[in-house]
């Protein structure tokens, strides 16, 4: 593989992408040791509340919001200011990207503290009745609104090299970074209109209740397209260097910006598969729903074939023959291409969860797995997979060639997203097997189902727990090698001049791409689908909500309001 | 795009095709659906255990008010046989209802009424969970439904 193309960065530039890829990567320390709390309370290791000061619902509510919201979305404005101008030759304008920067740390400490002092034990979904410290929606907001500024900043970038560059298409990276973060602002538009209009005044208390179905529906408006925020920067990786990595080019560049086009598309008008389980919406919304995620898998399924397609192009560049030998072939173990390893493993985990996930959303067979354990595990396949190892790839891959220092203990950097994908399959194999069987998720296993003093006990349960805790332990190992490996990265002295680098790949095929090469109307046509899904919705949920609902503090089965009024009458 | 490319898009649509016709099969001509949006009942905070609605034998409705950290009812008994129209509602948070072992699993969510129907035709206990985070105690938050053919003796 010949070098990628170096470009330098500036200081002010180099420092913030670092932060916004350092302060996750020490969060994301305290999620991983929620984590493996969980499944040591879920396998009735610990039956107790709380360990060690962590209690369970606050460590859960800690791993969601730490692994799922905070490092991800960071990685993803960090991913963004590195690659959009790189890719398209230029240099990130500072100021407001640092005022991005500045407003998503804010946030983050604001919810950060909220959840530690116990305050906002209410889960990363945030369901009203269920109410927070105000702290932690104001962090939330702040976390999105910085989030928001640092794409904004990116547009400018974009519309002066379309006028520098007529008639050229625009670099796939930057395609794929625009469509992620264009379903990312569309989408939390919801979320910012649940937390700062209905949310944030009534935990304030200026206003006394919320429309909780209301609430609800926004959320999930936001909470589906939230993992194709996930998922869009992993796509960009594996489209934009994974072919490259593997020693060949990308199948079909033609296909790869259909992908993306699609995901505008279909990402955002799917949120009632979320909740098929609920009143307030018609089972018309929930089938259209449905039918629409069903649309949203044609775009992996495609992924599935052209990374295959470009992988087995280098693999027979390099002289595989026969119909299995291009799959051996692969650098697996290579250390001079080690992100290779981290795209691979995420994409063999991402199989099952694109399986797992079409049975999610298959209407009412949902039933059958709806709020059981077999979710998070299902999710772990895909989030945990795909997504967290290939942003921990690129992680440390900003972090090599930001600070000019080389990767230490290449070797061990390696292992990890093999580990990591034992440990997913064997842990995700437990949760989903106990789902079947009933096994609920969000639950302090070990204080009732999985305590043979309770009268609750489930022994049945056991095994699953069981397999699911040993899972974890493994998953928690390789995190534990990754830490070491980043950590020993960061210490140590500068190696080499820090620079801009990405192994971005050629095409194989690089057709002229006609109507793709325009954001525009993919956007339009998103928005008509988004009003076509959403309009009977809306309905839906005035006509079947009766009467909105007090706040309550996860820890009192009295409304705030009247704890209030208790407290201060005489 | 090539000619593998365009046979590769084909094949996916029509397995997609495949998997949501399955879906609308199963809802239309077997009965097998999602809960529904109910608009003729208003939320409930008064539980009922389960009673007869019409002259038919075995038909029953029980209204299950949710609330942190129990069921209300938190244990029904049925004869073998029965059909039961589940009506849930929530007098505080949101709670999960989940009969283990069969298709009835639903959000209690405040304002509004869910529904489901099932017929339980074996005879034995069913844990009913609540598998929907809604505070400290959730964990114990749990109920049972017996399947018994002493049901049928105590009833007039
Ligand atoms: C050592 C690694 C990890 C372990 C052992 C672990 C374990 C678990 C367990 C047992 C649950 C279910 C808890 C329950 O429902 O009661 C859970 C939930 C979850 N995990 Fe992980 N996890 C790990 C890493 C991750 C990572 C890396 C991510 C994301 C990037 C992640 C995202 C989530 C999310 C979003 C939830 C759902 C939280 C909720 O239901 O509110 N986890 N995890
Ligand atoms: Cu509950």
């Amino acid at each position: 593989m010949n070098a990628a193309l170096k470009l330098p960065v500036e200081p002010w530039a180099r420092r913030l992408v670092l932060l916004e890829i350092a302060l996750p990567v020490v969060l994301l320390v305290l999620g991983i040791y929620a984590g493996l709390l969980q499944v040591l309370f879920r396998a009735g290791v610990i039956q107790a509340a709380e360990f060690w000061g962590w209690e369970y619902y606050q460590a859960l509510t800690l791993h969601g919001i730490v692994n799922a919201i905070v490092f991800t979305t960071f990685f993803a404005v960090a991913f963004g200011n590195a690659l959009v101008p790189y890719a398209l030759g230029t240099k990130l304008p500072l100021r407001w990207a640092w005022v991005s920067g500045i407003m998503m740390i804010v946030g983050t400490l604001m919810a950060a503290w909220a959840i530690l002092a116990g305050k906002a034990s209410v889960l990363y979904t945030f369901y009203p009745p269920l109410m927070a410290h105000p702290f932690f929606y104001l962090g939330a907001a702040l976390l999105i609104i910085g989030s928001w500024i640092a794409f904004f900043n990116w547009i400018p970038l974009y519309l002066r090299w379309r006028r520098e560059h007529p008639g050229e298409k625009t670099p796939l990276a930057v395609v794929g970074m625009f469509a992620t973060f264009i379903v990312w602002l569309i989408a939390t538009v919801a979320v910012a209109v649940e937390v700062v209009v209905l949310l944030l005044p009534w935990s304030l208390g200026w206003t006394q209740e919320v429309n909780v179905p209301l609430a609800r529906m926004l959320f999930w408006f936001f909470g589906h397209p939230l993992v194709y925020f996930w998922l869009l920067p992993a796509y960009t990786m594996y489209y934009t260097m994974l072919p490259r990595l593997g020693g060949g080019k990308l199948y079909s560049d033609k296909v790869a910006r259909l992908v993306f086009m699609m995901f505008i598309l279909f990402s955002i008008p799917v949120g009632a598969h979320h909740q098929f389980a609920e009143p307030a919406i018609s089972s018309g919304s929930k089938l259209l729903h449905s039918f629409l995620t069903f649309a949203v898998a044609l775009p992996s399924l495609l992924t599935a074939f052209t990374l295959a397609a470009s992988l087995e192009y280098g693999a027979r560049q390099r002289g595989a023959r026969g119909l299995f030998d291009w799959i051996v072939k692969q650098p697996f173990f290579s250390t001079d291409g080690w992100m290779f390893s981290y795209l691979i493993a995420g994409l063999v985990i991402f199989i099952m969860g694109g399986i797992s996930g079409i049975i999610n959303a298959s209407y009412s067979m949902n039933l059958l797995v709806h709020n059981t354990s077999w979710l998070p595990g299902h999710f772990h396949l895909t989030v945990a997979g795909p997504v967290l190892l290939a942003f921990l790839g690129m992680s440390l891959h900003l972090l090599a060639t930001y600070t000019g220092k080389a990767i230490r203990l290449k070797r061990l950097a390696v292992a990890v997203p093999y580990l990591w994908l034992i440990g997913v399959f064997i842990f995700s194999w437990g949760m989903m097997r106990g789902g079947l069987h009933g096994e609920p998720r969000r639950t302090n296993l070990g204080m009732s189902y999985l305590n043979p003093d309770s009268p609750f006990y489930h022994p049945e349960w056991k095994l699953y727990v069981t397999v699911t805790m040993i899972g974890g332990i493994i998953m928690t190992l390789a995190m534990i090698a990754y830490f070491t490996v980043f950590f020993a990265t960061a210490l140590r002295s500068r190696t080499k001049e820090p620079a801009a680098e990405f192994p971005l790949s050629e095409a194989y095929h690089d057709e002229p791409v006609g109507a793709l090469a325009n954001l525009r109307p993919w956007v339009i046509t998103a928005i008509v689908l988004i009003v076509i899904a959403y309009t009977p919705m809306v309905r839906d949920v005035l006509r079947g909500t009766f009467s909105n609902a007090p706040g309550y503090e996860p820890h009192n089965p009295a409304p705030v309001n009247q704890i209030e009024q208790l407290d201060t009458s005489p | 795009m090539d000619r593998i490319e365009k046979t590769v898009m084909v094949i996916a649509i029509v397995l997609l095709v495949v998997f949501f016709g399955a879906i609308v099969v199963a809802a239309t001509s077997y009965g097998v659906d999602v809960p529904t949006c109910v608009t003729d009942r208003k939320p409930f905070v008064e539980s009922a255990p389960p009673f007869k609605t019409s002259d038919q034998p075995l038909r029953y409705e029980v209204h299950t008010v949710a609330r942190m950290w129990m069921f209300d009812p938190p244990e029904i008994t049925v004869p073998p046989g029965a059909e039961i129209d589940f009506y849930l509602s929530s007098a505080d948070v949101v709670h999960g209802y989940h009969v283990e072992g069969t298709n009835i699993n639903l959000m209690a969510v405040p304002g509004a009424v869910t529904y489901a129907r099932l017929k339980f035709d074996r005879e034995g206990s069913y844990s009913v969970l609540c598998h929907e985070y809604c505070g400290t105690a959730h964990h114990l938050m749990a109920g049972t439904i017996v399947v018994s053919h002493r049901a049928m003796e105590g009833e007039q």
